[in-house]
């Protein structure tokens, strides 16, 4: 799946990802292949980001996340 | 005639101006590049920003959110958007000219406070002896265009919002210079609150699972939607500044070289007339010594 971090100064991360852990409003989550459309809000903690082997983390303080047709974009600050 | 002396330094006076300008110049263009980067950056997340807006809500009425509640207007704040350095034209009066009219005409007979970011904000504004915001707003924000992020441009929005939210104003507006291109700025008079959402935005058929529900997202959302907004009217006034000071730097240049071409011409004049006064003299007083 595809996936974009977008924070208002720049774009922090754009690529394939096979897994995405987010930190809800209501708990910590993970998208994967194929999710169901989805806009969930995020409170301040770190975005997971795994694709093959390599992993990535990003600290944020807060967004939401919209998830629709294999496509995730996250927006954070 | 003028005196030979005085106009080299005038010349020479020009031609440090002229260097001077052109240096100007020069460092706003390539300010006014970073400053647009800047706004390009931002367009992907304001734009996904609203999307997601607009797909979560139909009518804001109904989710009840405090910023979007229409009171009756007798407080307005007025958050004026200046440079913290002159020499770019008209670019600050425009604004001052914009919240006097706002003032005398459309809030007539309201308490109106203004909110000026920017030095040169201050000093208008304080000259034309209008009410500055107070409280929680006060204070002089000259340290943000040194480093215009958008954490800086958040905690101002948080005081804007939370003065909103509290009552103490019971309309926001913005007025700022909308960068259009290198050479031109519009002045623009944005609403800021309460929130109004564009209409006729057609949301996404695709049926969302929301989390949590969809009201709670929305109050979350609206500051960070608020704080982009304005943090976007930074950008564009930022990059608007350095236009506006390139071309007035360039113009500034243009007027240094036609002058110099006068002061140059009557220098010339002066010379020549000298040495033709110098040679009548001595053939002269050849003549008389023949004679």
């Amino acid at each position: 799946m595809q996936v974009e971090i977008l924070s208002p100064d720049k774009t922090l991360y754009a690529g394939e990802a096979d897994h995405i852990q987010l930190p809800g409003q209501d708990g910590s989550f993970g998208v994967l292949n194929n999710h169901a459309p989805l806009i969930a809000g995020l409170k301040e903690g770190t975005v997971n980001l795994r694709s093959g082997d390599e992993e990535k983390t990003f600290d944020i303080k807060g967004g939401v996340v919209e998830v629709v047709s294999n496509k995730v974009i996250v927006l954070a600050e | 005639m003028p005196n030979l002396k005085e106009v080299r330094n005038r010349i020479q006076s020009v031609i440090s101006t002229m260097q001077i300008t052109s240096a100007m110049k020069m460092v706003s263009a390539a300010k006014l590049k970073r400053a647009q980067d800047a706004i390009v950056k931002l367009r992907p997340y304001s734009q996904k920003l609203s999307e997601i807006m607009s797909n979560l809500s139909g009518n804001l009425e109904d989710v009840g959110s405090s910023l979007a509640e229409k009171r009756e207007i007798e407080k307005v704040l007025v958050v004026a958007v200046n440079s913290n350095r002159g020499l770019c034209g008209a670019f600050n009066a425009n604004v001052h000219k914009e919240v006097k009219r706002l003032m005398r005409e459309e809030f007539e007979g309201k308490t109106v406070h203004v909110l000026g970011l920017g030095k040169k904000a201050h000093e208008l504004f304080k000259k034309a002896d209008q009410k500055i915001a107070s409280g929680d707003l006060s204070g002089e924000h000259y340290g943000i265009y040194d480093n215009l992020d958008y954490e800086h441009v958040s905690t101002i929005g948080d005081k804007v919002i939370s003065a909103f939210e509290q009552g103490h104003y019971d309309k926001v507006v913005v007025v700022y210079n909308e960068f259009k291109n290198a050479a031109s700025q519009n002045l623009k008079t944005e609403a800021f609150l309460p929130v109004e959402l564009p209409e006729g935005v057609e949301a996404s058929s695709t049926d969302y699972t929301f989390e949590p529900a969809q009201a709670e997202i929305i109050t979350d959302l609206l500051p960070r939607a608020l704080k982009t907004q304005l943090y976007k009217s930074l950008l564009d006034s930022h990059a608007s500044e350095h236009g506006a000071r390139m071309t007035a730097m360039h113009k500034a240049t243009d007027n240094a070289s036609d002058m110099l071409h006068d002061l140059k011409l009557s220098y010339n004049k002066a010379r020549q007339a000298a040495i033709t006064t110098e040679i009548l003299e001595i053939v002269a007083g050849a003549e008389a010594l023949d004679g």
